[in-house]
């Protein structure tokens, strides 16, 4: 006889799940200067990696359930839930906040794989795959600049922009959400690196400028 | 470190690419008709060129689409970045593509034609 309760917040594993830089949750904290760069592991997610064509029918259909399919190299779409993130000509990074996951009572990868339906390409459920770290503050642009060869000033750069690159010599997917705020998506196996590879880089900041 | 201008994303640094080696190496149309030789010279012989060479690409840190590029292997000069199943260009090449820092591609202008025709069949 099932446990009917058990089956609640996925057989009650939610409750025992960990994020994978849950354990720097501390040095994020002591490592963060208020007003001028601040670091934190953000909430699950709910990630779904999307191919298909966007011209073809299929891409119609995700794109209404999406609210559209960014067409070029760094642009985002979406909705205020959700939103989609351009990693290739025929890729895309769907993100949405954790309760959209089917299982927690959300809809999103069901509706996706619905719209994808018999359409060339693959709708795959990936929350678990990144984390998301949030770096903000003035000084946010000049700790990335350490390891990210892109030109991250604002002209070039502007808020709601999302880059596939390399920070700190590992693969990240960059989102520029604000003037001041950056999300990184590191794969869950790089979050330790990377977190702690972003602690470094913010160590100066800490100290008082030198002349 | 080469800034290689990918046609999807705009100029990155080399780190973000994966070589390809030669590019226009056409699958045998049949290859049950070769012999050991010709085999094997399709598999592993390739052009060692002092000078302007064809060769593949992919941007695998980025939007992961493979691309042919015209190098100079004793300048490293970068002559043409053109897309998969397109002929070797002659010269002279198109303009080069923008230089400078590594870009985050919101100028580039054309996506690849999303080929869908398996890897070598149109080399």
């Amino acid at each position: 006889m099932a446990n009917t309760a058990a089956f609640t917040g996925i057989n009650g594993l939610r409750e025992i799940r960990r994020s994978p830089a849950s354990h720097l949750a501390e040095a994020f904290e002591t490592g963060s200067v208020q007003g001028t760069v601040t670091l934190n592991e953000g909430p699950f997610q709910t990630m779904a990696g999307v191919r298909v064509d966007p011209r073809s029918e299929a891409g119609t259909r995700i794109g209404s359930v999406t609210g559209g399919l960014p067409v070029r190299c760094g642009e985002v779409r979406g909705t205020d839930r959700v939103s989609v993130l351009w990693l290739g000509p025929q890729e895309f990074l769907v993100v949405a906040p954790e309760d959209a996951h089917d299982s927690l009572g959300g809809d999103l990868i069901g509706s996706l794989k619905s719209a994808l339906g018999d359409g060339a390409g693959q709708v795959v459920d990936l929350s678990a795959n990144r984390t998301t770290f949030e770096l903000s503050g003035p000084q946010a642009r000049a700790v990335l600049e350490k390891g990210c060869a892109l030109d991250l000033h604002p002209r070039v750069l502007k808020p709601g922009t999302a880059l596939n690159t390399e920070v700190g010599n590992i693969p990240v997917v960059l989102f520029k959400t604000g003037e001041e705020s950056f999300r990184l998506f590191p794969r869950a196996s790089f979050a330790d690196y990377l977190g702690r590879w972003l602690l470094d880089a913010m160590r100066e900041f800490a100290s008082p400028e030198v002349p | 470190m080469l800034l290689i201008s990918c046609p999807n994303c705009g100029s990155r640094d080399e780190t973000e690419f994966h070589y390809g080696g030669q590019a226009h190496v056409p699958y045998p149309e049949n290859p049950n008709d070769l012999t050991d030789r010709e085999w094997a010279e399709y598999l592993f012989y390739r052009e060692n060129t002092k000078g302007t060479f064809a060769e593949r690409w992919v941007h695998s840190t980025g939007c992961r689409q493979w691309f042919n590029m015209l190098r100079d292997t004793v300048t490293y000069d970068i002559q043409a970045v053109y897309p998969m199943g397109v002929p070797r260009p002659a010269a002279p090449f198109p303009p080069a593509a923008d230089t400078g820092t590594a870009s985050t591609g919101a100028a580039s202008t054309t996506p690849l034609s999303p080929s869908t025709a398996p890897e070598g069949a149109t080399k």
